[in-house]
């Protein structure tokens, strides 16, 4: 894909899943999870924020990052199904985090090569963000899977609800030597999903039917209530600045 | 919270050369999700450079029963303070 199309991309993956984080703020199941999960959607909105000012700079026709973000309509989204899944419980929101960073991570490592200045200032912050959350994430999964009966069946119903949406971390690949390709960074998450699912007793299911779709466009019901919460006050009160 | 995450104390040290200073508490289950706790409660606006997280079980207090006759001895012996010298000014801030 172009440029473009790639750097948009990856600004909806962090804003959608950032949003979807902050949907914990104030619902966290203890204090300290409520402030560690908007941290978490910080950094991703952050890295968004970044990406979809790039985006506009590069697209050059006077949109700004609020215009690509909260003034396109569902189909014009190209982030990953597997961000956009609803939070669901604190097991699913978890390994969610988990699938996501234990990809960004090592894609934003390898993008501190890139030729492009931006690409590789992003990736310098949000490599050590994604760290972070891939250690926080995964010490959940390893305690809620090796846990008590009930917490250890929610966390496997969390990994059959959501191991087909990870198959399309994989595709794509940007223009060369400016983002890394995709599909090189499979091996790195497959050692450490399978790290942390050995510790936490979780079985990798088989996925007869992978999901793929978002970076064409094609979404699940679920976005749309999504961005209706999320573009609520740009569409009811065009311009509003903070 | 219940016996599942019991109560740590947290130690935050601002800068290399200071020490560290307790700055709160946290519930968390084991001592590295406390860890995390301690990072994303006390460290989010750039407050620290390491964190000690120790369980507040793990501390013996001084019984507040007990204060006068720990601490009001002390209160007569002026003489203790280093305040009874002159400093010569090419020792200069000390």
């Amino acid at each position: 894909m172009p440029l473009l199309d790639e750097v948009l991309a990856l600004a909806d993956d962090h804003l959608i899943l950032g949003h979807r984080i902050s949907e914990w703020c104030g619902h966290a199941p203890m204090l300290e999870e409520d402030l560690a999960l908007p941290n978490m959607g910080l950094d991703l909105i952050g890295t968004a924020r970044t990406l979809y000012s790039y985006a506009a700079e590069i697209e050059g026709k006077g949109r700004t990052e609020d215009d690509l973000a909260f003034l396109r309509v569902e189909r014009e989204y190209r982030n990953l199904l597997l961000v956009e899944r609803p939070n669901g419980d604190f097991a699913q929101t978890m390994l969610r985090q988990l699938y996501f960073a234990a990809f960004m991570e090592p894609f934003w490592r390898a993008a501190l090569q890139s030729s492009d200045r931006v690409i590789a200032g992003v990736a310098g912050k949000a490599a050590k963000e994604m760290a972070y959350h891939v250690r926080h994430a995964g010490e959940w999964v390893i305690r809620l899977g090796d846990g008590t009966q009930t917490s250890a069946a929610r966390m496997q119903a969390a990994v059959q609800e959501l191991h087909r949406f990870t198959g399309e971390l994989f595709d794509g690949a940007g223009p060369e030597g400016i983002l890394p390709d995709r599909a090189a960074i499979r091996p790195e998450w497959d050692r450490v999903i399978a790290m942390v699912f050995a510790a936490a007793l979780l079985q990798v299911p088989g996925v007869p039917f992978p999901q793929t779709g978002g970076r064409q466009g094609l979404h699940g019901e679920c976005l749309g209530h999504l961005l209706a919460e999320m573009q609520y006050l740009q569409r009811a009160y065009p311009g509003a600045e903070w | 919270m219940s016996e599942a995450t019991p109560l740590w104390e947290v130690f935050i040290r601002p800068r290399n050369g200071l020490a560290h200073k307790h700055v709160g508490s946290l519930h968390a289950a084991d001592e590295v999700l406390a860890m995390h706790a301690a990072r994303d409660v006390y460290t989010r606006r750039g407050e620290g450079t390491s964190i000690w997280v120790v369980p507040s079980a793990a501390i013996t207090a001084s019984d507040p029963e007990r204060a006068a006759e720990n601490f009001d001895p002390a209160g007569d012996k002026i003489y203790r303070h280093p305040t009874f010298y002159d400093i010569p000014d090419d020792v200069g801030h000390m």
